[in-house]
């Protein structure tokens, strides 16, 4: 008996698991990366996800002038929405998280600007605006050259200063790999 | 008094007073001052009602009874409603008043039209309607949310008079009914290199957080109902991710697509705004738990006592970690504690309503609650609190976020005439 039960297991796990599966609603439609490209927008840290294109800071200046002074000041020094440029010391728990004083990834700046900017009309960037911006703002916080273009490539090797003054509140939660730079 | 067995100093009675029934406290009441008028029947009485409603509203009389909002001109820029705690009891925030953060405004959506799309490191790239997801096996589950900017008007290094809805509005608890996230994946599969889940809204700021898929396969669910009708639109209608006892702001609303990735998006949301400045200048990232907290929801700040006497000391505990064990209750400033009664059942992650018996003798009084989880977990004293994480430079408009996550202890000071006042003690 206990023979027979130990050669029954393998083959009920199987058969619980086959109609588990077909037991479920099933109602999920699939999903071809072509359906899907509209949305598919995550820039990770490494450059993952940065589309084709490239732009530059002179470029960026003028869709900034154009589509976000209005908001963010002249000189991306602030308006009715945050400063841009500028790096204050982080001297209190309080301090103003800027770009150039807090803000670990540069990739974090083109995905934000693409999904979410302008505030009135998001997505309505091309992807070659969004490098221009990208690059406005990195030019303007000395991150990257006057004349240094972003794209794909480039984005990615940009080293923020503080990239590596963050630490997790529970390590244990975190997943043990893929946690490069973490 | 004889009855009431003291429990800690200044005037708290033991909790089971209670439990007891009212035998005791009735024995507690006998001091009446105040001769009853003369009953009289009302003209409502005499008169027949007003129509029934479809959906029915709280009565006139408690207009008063809504959220606090920082951008009531919708200016663009996010927008916050608070719950008003000290205005509503037990453990349940109505559908209205459930707290709501909104970066882009809250999206209309067309529940029709919306689809919730898993891809990325799954064996089956799959897309869901918002019916096909109606007819999924279901679970419903009481759990709290909780921005992660809640209470930041407590790291001023001065205590800010404000109301418990101004300084702990952005926490609110309901029953959420939804799909577990662990049905939809088992379909999609899950490819082994897959370590987190980039979850985001169909708003307009397309909201984007990295979930670790542990989080997504323990606990998570796609909500589509909220306190027993559909999730309101300030809670992301026609869906949310739902992360109990987990950082708000990471329950994307209006949940649109989960992506399986092998690293972290570093979105703008949790690589800047809910990473959270040191006192040493570092800073952590992926905080993920709302930690232990506990505050007295009356009396406090604008709930006044109107003479010596008898009064229920009552509030709120939770945990992002469990369920609540304990809550201790001071009327001397943490001199002395006696334990509160807890409301049963009490829910994991969800919110706890405690009780405790008072008689304030007019005199000097400082009420404070303190809560302990099944983790382990203790609420700590500001003292220890503020040594590990700071304080702001200087005092913040109630509306700011100095920092995040806050969850020590909150201190009412009743003055000579019932007045209430925030303290630090």
């Amino acid at each position: 008996m206990f023979t027979r039960s130990f050669l029954l297991l393998p083959l009920a796990t199987l058969l619980l698991a086959t109609s588990a599966l077909a037991a479920g609603p099933n109602l999920g439609m699939p999903l071809t990366q072509a359906d899907l490209a509209a949305w598919d927008i995550f820039v990770f840290p490494d450059g993952k996800g940065l589309p084709k294109g490239s732009g530059t800071a002179a470029e960026g200046s003028a869709i900034y002038a154009q589509k976000c002074m209005h908001c963010h000041g002249e000189g991306a020094k602030g308006g009715i929405s945050a400063a841009l440029v500028g790096a204050p010391p982080i001297k209190s728990i309080d301090a103003p998280k800027t770009i150039a004083n807090f803000w670990p990834y540069s990739t974090t700046l083109f995905d934000f600007i693409r999904r979410a900017m302008p505030w009135q009309q998001p997505r309505s960037l091309t992807d070659n605006e969004v490098y221009a911006l990208t690059a406005y703002l990195l030019a303007q916080n000395k991150l990257i050259g006057e004349k240094d273009v972003m794209n794909a490539q480039a984005l990615p090797k940009v080293k923020m200063p503080n990239r590596d003054n963050f630490s997790p509140r529970f390590p244990e939660l975190m997943p043990r790999s893929g946690e490069k730079d973490l | 008094m004889k009855d009431l067995v003291p429990a800690a100093g200044n005037g708290l009675y033991d909790r089971r007073a209670f439990l007891r029934g009212g035998a005791a406290l009735a024995a507690a009441m006998t001091g009446y001052s105040v001769k009853a008028e003369t009953l009289t029947d009302p003209v409502w009485s005499n008169e027949p009602g007003t129509l029934v409603p479809p959906y029915g509203t709280p009565s006139k009389y408690e207009k008063g009874v809504v959220r606090t909002l920082s951008n009531p001109d919708f200016e663009p820029r996010n927008s916050h409603a608070r719950t008003p705690h000290h205005l509503l009891h037990g453990t349940v925030t109505p559908n209205g008043l459930h707290f709501t953060i909104s970066h882009g405004g809250n999206a209309e959506i067309d529940p029709a039209q919306h689809r919730l799309a898993i891809h990325g490191l799954v064996k089956r790239p799959l897309v869901f309607t918002a019916e096909a997801l109606m007819r999924y096996p279901t679970v419903s589950r009481f759990t709290f949310v909780e921005c992660g900017g809640n209470s930041a008007p407590m790291f001023s290094p001065e205590p800010i008079q404000a109301s418990v809805q101004a300084l702990h509005g952005l926490a609110s608890c309901a029953e959420w009914t939804g799909v577990p996230l662990s049905t939809l994946l088992e379909e999609t599969g899950i490819d082994p290199k897959a370590k987190w889940v980039i979850a985001e809204g169909a708003d307009s700021q397309r909201l984007s957080r990295s979930v670790p898929l542990a989080k997504i396969m323990d606990d998570a669910m796609v909500a589509l109902f909220q306190n027993g009708e559909r999730v309101m639109p300030g809670q992301g209608y026609p869906m949310r991710l739902l992360l109990p006892g987990w950082e708000g702001n990471m329950n994307v609303k209006w949940l649109r697509r989960l992506e399986l990735a092998e690293q972290p998006a570093m979105s703008y949301y949790e690589s800047r705004t809910y990473s959270q400045i040191l006192p040493n200048g570092k800073a952590f990232r992926f905080y993920f738990i709302q930690e232990v907290k506990s505050y007295i929801t009356r009396p406090s700040f604008g709930v006044e006592l109107k003479g010596p006497g008898f009064y229920e000391i009552s509030g709120v505990a939770y945990s992002g970690n469990g369920k609540i064990t304990k809550v201790m209750v001071s009327a001397d400033g943490g001199k002395s504690w006696a334990e509160a009664a807890l409301q049963e059942p009490v829910n994991s992650k969800s919110f706890t309503r405690f009780r405790a018996p008072w008689e304030w003798n007019g005199g000097p009084a400082v009420l404070q609650s303190r809560a302990w989880d099944d983790q382990g977990n203790v609420q700590p004293t500001r003292a220890d609190f503020v040594a590990k994480r700071g304080e702001a430079a200087k005092v913040p408009s109630p509306l700011a976020f100095p920092n995040q996550h806050f969850n020590s202890i909150t201190s009412w000071a009743i003055d000579a005439n019932g007045g209430v006042r925030h303290v630090y003690a």
